[in-house]
């Protein structure tokens, strides 16, 4: 019988010859990631639980990114005692104000294919873009972790998604997963691993495929994974034959399989206040929003503001209208001035902020008042999640975000392309 | 007897032929404006209070978020709705986001001769193209919507005048600290402080607002510069023509004079936390930092961000450092795209902030936290001013910033342009 | 701990913990600080209702979103007797059981029972009584069980470091 690629990458990091659904195993972590919000609360249960030293100082990463830039005065306290703890433990690889976590875990390879990774935020489950199990945790298992390298979890059975065909203009990798978090619900992977498959999702870069692993989380699941393919070696680099073992077998075992037609898929938005809550962007033309938001780890990579750049090249932002953008890394940021995204974002009138979360996490960056809505490539609408509860969040694709913020209201995208 | 500038032009704003300091005259505005530090109070004042139900001339009346963008609470964010709401109703000029308030002023409205008034403290800056700001209150401004009339005292002129120029590694950020050193913080009170001088030639209107911006720190009314071919050029370049090209009279009547030796002076610091409290940047070298600011509308345009740039090109910051930089309006960032001073920045570790005024007054980002010491190219340091109350703010010119961003310790910055 | 009763705070379905927590109170030193705000967005009262032993019914997915652990852990820290939902978000599953958090899962409860009643659940039989009716819930497994009478993962972490 065959086994799934989730399967097969926990039966190789705990060395168990025949797992199953169900089965609850120890696994030996490979990494482990903290960001700013959560840094004074593992290292307090850690502390609490009465261990002297880190299991490994080089598999531990932290990353300061939701409280980037500090906006309160308790802010800077989380970044102290983040590098009080990492000149204590040897802890080298702490990012102070290189960008977004999921974002750099990956594109600095602190992630690589067929890894197990944990991470104090639930989008950790971005990493199984490249191939990887990766998924969110709390801060007192994040402590255990600290102190053991080790955690148990439940072996997930698996939904696979195979996606064929061509997608057509104007649909993106943000399209598709909202499609799929419409048609299961917000909870109709709780607890399982997603598996992205098919001819459509191997055209996809790996930015794209890190929009769909993002937000498997949306849909409860606890791990999103794309088989490492050609393009998955360039990206992580490392042994193209170490990768070969990684893909699921012909007859691997799935609770699900579903299918989708990429060509019959159009441009969609996450309606207030559910992720799952999904229209299509025609049948909400003319709503006004107040405020556009690029950026989040889902959606702030290099191709998402080179769409929204061609969209908005030599056009403005509507008055009384913002655009925020927020790329996800300092790299990104710099190749996109490099590309001129920049300037065209400043001409067109947007607020350019640091890499980092930025209005996502809610925290700062573009908060609204009662009766405001914005339209946002991040992967969360819930009520209040921007400011106040009487404000309204939509979640789409860039090149949906760009083409809104142009007329103050939601619009076809597909008109704004070049 | 002769006026100065400053008198010559409330006496063309009051329709009068002369205007002596200490008169009360009530004067027309050339334009008002108002940011999101305080206009819902404005808004409230206008509506509620003095029942107004439309402004004296909308083409007059600019709004102008700066201070808090992007919003860091549903509070703020209430703020700007408000403004947007009263800017749409009353067809008024309208700004967000896209850079602080008196660069934004300075870009498109400003000409010299005008009277300008605004509900912050630092609208003497547009001295530096010749013309009269001030800052007033909110029942002031609110009052001023409606009528475009405001009641002022004609203030005395304290002139100043410069001499030789900077040596290299020293600004005009040095040299208004260290003025401000010399008469203190209630050295100008009330009165307009008139920067001119030999040395004025080879000033450019960077370097005046630099000067002109921070007048009110010590307790000036407001501050002038006699409009020269430079400041011409600056507005015609933009499509706008002087109102009144005004020079003082050689009889005209001074309350005090003081002469500057530019070439005689070095980097400069204000320590916590009173502005007035400078010393050399070079006595204080051994104070470790936290955060850098270069921005704000004193020191936040090009040639603040050349001369940053110059310092920071190949080098790294200290990676416990966290250095901010913001551009003074989207017109500065482009300019810095261009020039790939952006390039150098996001190179060296630093972050870049979109236009606004967060770090210099203490909200919103860059906020610094207990113990934190902050060296900054804002326009105070009152204790508390930029976070917590127990937090340190030294005032210093872009040029030190960099530098001791580089180090981590407050540093002289002609160590960094020695090679020059 | 094997049997109690409680009266019961009724939510919907997908309570989100930016819900049970917003993030502009997750800087805050500490929980006894934060739980004052539990459930702000949807029902600011509620927090200072809540008595010790009170019991929370839910409808689907209750703790989905953000892993932030604060949100059971201020649950925790009201002395919420048990949450009793028809179904949990995984990370907020396990951050609850590591904070002694009691949760229980039962998919009719939830339709037959009004706020204001009361519940008594009997642990070792794995029923809830309103009124005469009972209802069935799942069974925990036994170490988690443990891990919630010993007051949470770090008390089983102290024991392991002999601390």
């Amino acid at each position: 019988m065959g086994y799934t690629i989730t399967e097969k990458i926990i039966m190789k990091n705990t060395g168990q010859v025949a797992i199953k659904p169900g089965d609850l195993t120890t696994v030996n972590v490979d990494r482990a990631m903290v960001h700013d919000i959560f840094i004074p609360f593992v290292v307090s249960k850690f502390n609490e639980m009465g261990f002297d030293k880190v299991w490994d100082p080089d598999k531990i990463v932290l990353v300061y990114d939701h409280l980037v830039p500090t906006s309160f005065i308790e802010d800077s306290r989380h970044h102290k005692i983040g590098d009080e703890f990492a000149a204590a433990h040897g802890i080298r690889a702490v990012h102070r104000a290189d960008g977004i976590c999921h974002q750099l875990m990956p594109e600095l390879r602190y992630v690589v294919p067929g890894q197990i990774v944990f991470g104090t935020d639930s989008h950790t489950t971005t990493y199984g873009a490249v191939g990887a199990l990766s998924t969110g945790i709390g801060y007192t298992e994040m402590a255990a972790i600290f102190g053991t390298g080790k955690l148990w979890i439940k072996v997930p059975s698996t939904i696979k998604f195979i996606i064929n065909g061509e997608l057509p203009k104007g649909v993106y990798a943000k399209d598709i997963i909202l499609r799929i978090l419409g048609d299961i619900g917000s909870d109709g992977a709780a607890y399982k691993a997603i598996e992205f498959a098919g001819a459509t999702i191997e055209n996809l870069s790996i930015a794209s495929r890190m929009t769909l692993c993002n937000m498997a989380i949306e849909a409860g699941a606890k791990f999103g994974v794309v088989a490492p393919d050609a393009k998955t070696f360039a990206f992580s680099g490392g042994d193209k034959a170490a990768y070969q073992h990684l893909q699921s077998d012909a007859d691997a075992v799935y609770e699900r399989v579903v299918e989708y037609d990429g060509s019959t898929l159009k441009p969609v938005v996450a309606c207030p206040s559910n992720v799952d809550n999904i229209s299509d962007v025609t049948d909400l033309l003319g709503t006004r929003i107040d405020q556009g938001f690029l950026g989040s780890c889902t959606n702030g990579r290099i191709e998402d503001l080179e769409v929204a750049a061609k969209i908005l090249k030599g056009r403005k932002v509507a008055s009384f209208t913002k655009l925020i953008v927020t790329p996800a890394s300092r790299s990104i940021l710099a190749e996109a001035v490099k590309k001129g995204y920049i300037k065209t974002f400043i001409e067109a009138g947007a607020i350019i902020q640091p890499p980092a979360c930025g209005l996502c996490c809610g925290r700062s960056g573009g908060i609204v008042s009662d009766g405001e809505r914005v339209i946002a490539t991040n992967n969360r609408n819930f009520l209040g999640r921007m400011g106040s509860p009487k404000s309204e969040i939509f979640l789409a694709s860039p090149a949906t975000v760009a083409a809104a913020v142009i007329e103050g209201r939601i619009v076809d995208p597909r008109n704004y392309l070049p | 007897m002769g006026m100065t500038i400053g008198e010559k032009i409330l006496a063309r704003a009051s329709g009068k032929a002369t205007v002596n300091p200490g008169e009360i005259i009530t004067a027309k505005v050339d334009y008002c404006m108002s940011n999101d530090g305080t206009t819902h109070l404005n808004i409230d004042i206008f509506e509620k209070k003095l029942k107004a139900d439309k402004v004296f001339d909308p083409d007059k009346v600019v709004f102008i978020v700066d201070h808090n963008i992007p919003a860091e609470s549903p509070k703020s964010a209430e703020v700007h709705k408000k403004m947007r709401r009263f800017a749409q109703q009353h067809k008024l000029n309208f700004f967000e986001g896209a850079g602080v308030c008196h660069q934004i002023m300075l870009e498109q409205f400003v000409v010299p001769g005008q009277l300008i008034v605004a509900a912050d403290s630092h609208t003497c800056s547009y001295g530096a193209l010749g013309a009269f700001g001030t800052g007033v209150g909110s029942t002031d401004f609110s009052a001023v919507m409606k009528s475009g009339e405001i009641w002022l005292m004609v203030p005395e002129t304290i002139r100043f005048n410069l001499h030789s120029e900077f040596k290299p590694g020293v600004t005009s950020r040095d040299l208004i600290l260290k003025i401000l050193g010399d008469i203190g913080a209630n050295g100008a009170a009330y009165k307009i402080m008139e920067f001119g001088g030999p040395a004025l030639k080879k000033m450019t209107i960077d370097d005046r607002i630099v000067l002109c911006n921070m007048a009110v720190e010590a307790g000036a009314k407001s501050a002038l510069i006699e409009p020269d071919e430079q400041a011409v050029e600056y507005v015609k370049s933009r499509g706008r023509a002087p109102l009144a090209l005004f020079t003082s009279d050689p009889d005209a009547k001074y309350e005090a004079v003081y002469d500057y030796d530019l070439s005689a002076l070095e980097p400069i610091v204000a320590i916590p936390h009173n502005v007035d409290d400078v010393h050399l940047v070079a006595e204080y070298s051994d104070v470790k930092i936290d955060q850098g600011f270069i921005g704000s509308c004193n020191n936040g345009r090009i040639e603040a961000l050349r001369l940053a740039a110059q310092i920071l090109k190949g080098q790294k910051i200290q990676p416990y450092v966290k250095l901010l930089i913001s551009p003074a309006s989207n017109e500065v960032y482009l300019e810095a795209l261009a020039e790939g001073l952006v390039d150098i920045f996001i190179e060296s570790g630093a972050i870049m902030l979109n236009s606004n005024c967060s770090v210099c007054w203490g909200s919103c980002q860059g906020v610094i936290g207990e113990g934190e010491v902050l060296i900054s190219t804002g326009t105070r340091n009152f204790k508390g001013r930029a976070g917590h109350p127990n937090s340190s703010v030294y005032l210093a010119s872009a040029a030190a910033v960099a530098a001791s961003a580089i180090t981590g310790k407050i540093t002289d910055p002609r160590g960094f342009l020695a090679h020059e | 701990m094997s049997s109690f009763t409680g009266k019961v705070w009724k939510l919907c379905d997908d309570i989100d913990t930016d819900i049970i927590i917003p993030t502009e109170f997750l800087a805050m030193k500490s929980v006894e600080d934060m739980k004052k705000h539990a459930f702000h967005p949807l029902r600011p009262e509620l927090a200072a209702l809540i008595q010790p032993g009170d019991i929370i019914v839910a409808g689907k997915n209750f703790g989905c979103g953000s892993s932030r652990e604060q949100a059971p852990e201020i649950l925790a820290a009201l002395k919420v007797g048990c949450v009793i939902a028809k179904s949990y978000a995984r990370i907020f599953y396990r951050n609850a059981f590591n904070n002694g958090l009691l949760l229980l899962e039962n998919d009719q409860l939830y339709d037959l029972c009004n706020e204001g009643d009361e519940l008594t659940v009997e642990l070792e039989k794995g029923q809830v009584h309103l009124g005469e009716r009972t209802f069935q819930v799942a069974a925990i497994p036994p170490d988690l069980l443990q891990m919630v009478q010993d007051g949470g993962l770090v008390a089983t972490m102290r024991k392991l470091n002999k601390k």
